[in-house]
């Protein structure tokens, strides 16, 4: 059975707008409610449809207002913030991330029309360190577990969403684990931080990136509010890359720094608004993160129509490579057209300074 | 009278000559180096989830190994014929030598001269990942963490996967404990091939232990360093970064016949019964392997 009354929280970044849109536009769900704290840009709102916005802050009782007052039976979460940049500092992030699920959360316990719930969850919850196996499943948990920022957040959200599960039985939840998005359009940590034309990482390590493209993550949000999978569920595409291999790809310029260095550099770059490092993201950038997607192809029956490598290059045209493919290629042609100009030439001399053999005696001519 | 016939001089000249093949042309070299370079540099190549990269390993890493395999350790394989071509196996085998040269050289071994070219994916303690560069290229080499996640996942999408279950034990014991094994783990790859039901292939490598003749274990610098030990040799540090030059002792590793494990079904991984058992079982043979190999070798040099 379809929805009849979505609300979703975070409509005013892009994932939560386009989600909006596209639930707007299915003539079988009678009303979109949109909330966030911000209103939508004018391109957004024209995006947006028949939407409806509720500008409303999740960490306000309000919010249990609207949701009995329209009676909705879906909500879908998305005000996660994932940097302090995006919400003014890490303690009003916490607080929209913690808090704001909270109580969100008690308000859909007390709406008795509420009947499905779906999180924007993130890979993040399991951590990122050298002691983690190559490829996590849903069933495997963090070994290092995070000690702050955004992925203590999402564990903590997680929490309270699995306790809500328990007390209201009869809402089926979908917890959705999303691996790092990209692609032309969104703006995720990774899109920041391969605009940079030079990318500090940390020497001697190299992560494993999986990808997801927008499009993928917005079908699968789509199809975790319209549809019947209830539980937790990977999301990232197929295949990965190394991050130096995925910085060669766009064309950047990787400059490996010693981690403490990298540390004053994240520091920097956090004063001037660019990209975060924050410890935890540096944690990432050192080992990355790998999840199985077995579930999400199988019991969620969605197969993403990007791989990591395909997400990537989509993402690519729309970054002006620094390094181009064309320039690698005609240097290295250069350069092989030179040495082996130079070879020819040793090689001719070689020959004439070489004594010529002499030549096959006529043995039946001098015998005879 | 009968007719004349070759008698061998040595046994090792049955094999009928092969001429070598003849080295490819600079022009050719020089043309893959160069696009080897423009591959690296616009990222163009394939790596795994474990981190493998394959481009890397061929043109890189396993050359530079090469010449100790071929050189300086004089490595003899025996046994190739018991490594499955195309399916699933755990290779098993002692660890030795200080610095884990002898999984190196095994990798060297399967990859060259087996006749299917087989990779060797290496399962590696947590210290490796947690280093930089070592833990980055193990990586790029086609290691991964030794937890039973990761072997199961390989072992069923058909890898060749090398453990050494005796780990910092074997690897960091004193020279005069040399070619004796020690405990073998909890038999974690035990379960991680009934699970998967793979054979177990027993490999026992002779030749590791002289690498570097460990006569004493400087423990309060180690533990000052965070590792498991930080060896004392002949040559270091007394002769400094000469002292990492490791001695060109000879080699013999032999890959023992396959255990089979699939007729005990998945389920026998609860068994820890059977487990202890199968554990015993390999190391026995293992041990049983090493004193063949050490009576076959002539001297420890030669």
């Amino acid at each position: 059975m379809p929805p009849a009354v979505v609300l979703v929280t975070g409509v005013s970044r892009w994932l939560g707008g386009a989600l909006a849109a596209e639930l707007a536009a299915d003539p079988s769900i009678e009303r979109v409610i949109g909330v966030d704290t911000v209103p939508p840009s004018q391109e957004m709102l024209r995006r947006l449809g028949r939407t409806e916005f509720v500008r409303a802050d999740i960490r306000n009782p309000l919010i249990g207002k609207v949701i009995a007052a329209a009676s909705v039976d879906t909500v879908v979460h998305m005000n996660i913030s994932s940097t302090p940049a995006g919400s003014g500092g890490r303690v009003p992030m916490k607080e929209l991330n913690v808090i704001g699920t909270m109580q969100l959360l008690a308000a859909c316990q007390r709406a008795p029309t509420v009947r499905r719930f779906v999180l924007k969850s993130t890979s993040a919850v399991y951590g990122a360190s050298s002691r983690d196996p190559a490829v996590f499943t849903e069933k495997m948990q963090a070994r290092a577990v995070p000690a702050g920022g955004f992925a203590k957040d999402s564990l903590d959200i997680e929490g309270y969403v699995r306790a809500f599960a328990r007390r209201r039985p009869d809402v089926d939840v979908v917890s959705l684990r999303f691996t790092n998005f990209i692609g032309p359009r969104i703006d995720s940590l990774l899109t920041g931080f391969f605009r940079m034309p030079v990318v500090p990482t940390a020497l001697g390590y190299d992560a494993r990136v999986q990808l997801l493209h927008e499009d993928d993550a917005l079908a699968v949000l789509t199809r975790a509010t319209t549809g019947d999978f209830v539980g937790t569920v990977n999301v990232g595409g197929e295949g990965t890359l190394l991050l130096s291999q995925a910085i060669r790809r766009l064309g950047r310029v990787e400059v490996p720094l010693p981690t403490p260095a990298l540390g004053s550099v994240g520091r920097l770059s956090r004063r001037f608004g660019f990209v975060d490092y924050s410890p935890e993201q540096m944690r990432f950038l050192n080992f990355g993160r790998v999840v199985d997607t077995t579930v999400l192809r199988e019991e969620f029956d969605y197969t993403p129509r990007y791989t990591t490598e395909a997400a990537l290059a989509d993402y690519a045209r729309t970054v002006q490579p620094v390094v181009s493919p064309k320039l690698v290629e005609s240097a290295t042609s250069r350069v092989r057209s030179v040495l082996s100009r130079a070879g020819d030439t040793a090689s001719a001399v070689g020959e004439r300074l070489r004594p010529t053999p002499p030549a096959p005696g006529l043995r039946a001519v001098r015998d005879a | 009278m009968p007719e004349a016939r070759v008698i061998p001089l040595r046994p090792d000249d049955d094999e009928p000559y092969v001429p070598p093949a003849t080295p490819p042309g600079w022009e050719e070299q020089l043309a893959g180096g160069l696009e080897f370079i423009r591959r690296r540099m616009t990222g163009e190549y394939e790596t795994d989830e474990f981190g493998f990269d394959p481009d890397l390993a061929d043109h890189v890493l396993l050359p530079i190994l090469r010449p100790f395999f071929q050189k300086w350790f004089r490595v003899e394989t025996q046994g190739l014929e018991n490594v499955p071509s195309d399916s699933g196996a755990l290779v098993v085998a002692n660890h030795s030598g200080t610095l884990p040269v002898d999984a190196l050289m095994t990798t060297v071994a399967l990859h060259d001269e087996h006749p299917a070219k087989r990779r060797l994916r290496l399962l590696g303690a947590d210290l490796v990942f947690e280093l930089p560069v070592i833990g980055s290229m193990s990586r790029k080499m086609g290691s991964t963490l030794a937890c039973n996640e990761d072997a199961e996942r390989m072992l069923t999408d058909g890898e060749l996967v090398g453990v050494f279950p005796e780990g910092f034990k074997g690897c960091g014991k004193p020279f005069r404990d040399r070619y004796t094994l020690q405990r073998f783990g909890r038999g974690g790859f035990v379960t991680a091939a009934l699970r998967t039901g793979v054979p177990i292939i027993p490999c026992a490598i002779v030749g590791a232990e002289e690498i570097y003749p460990m006569i004493g274990n400087a423990k309060t610098a180690a533990r000052l360093l965070g590792l498991p030990y930080l060896p004392i040799t002949p040559t270091f540090p007394l002769l400094g970064p000469l002292g990492l030059v490791p001695l060109p002792s000879k080699w013999l590793i032999a890959f023992g016949e396959p255990i089979e494990t699939a007729s005990y079904g998945p389920g026998a991984a609860e068994d820890p019964m059977l487990v202890f058992n199968l554990t015993d079982q390999v190391r026995e043979t293992i041990q049983h392997s090493l004193y063949q190999l050490l009576l076959q070798r002539k001297g420890v040099f030669s």
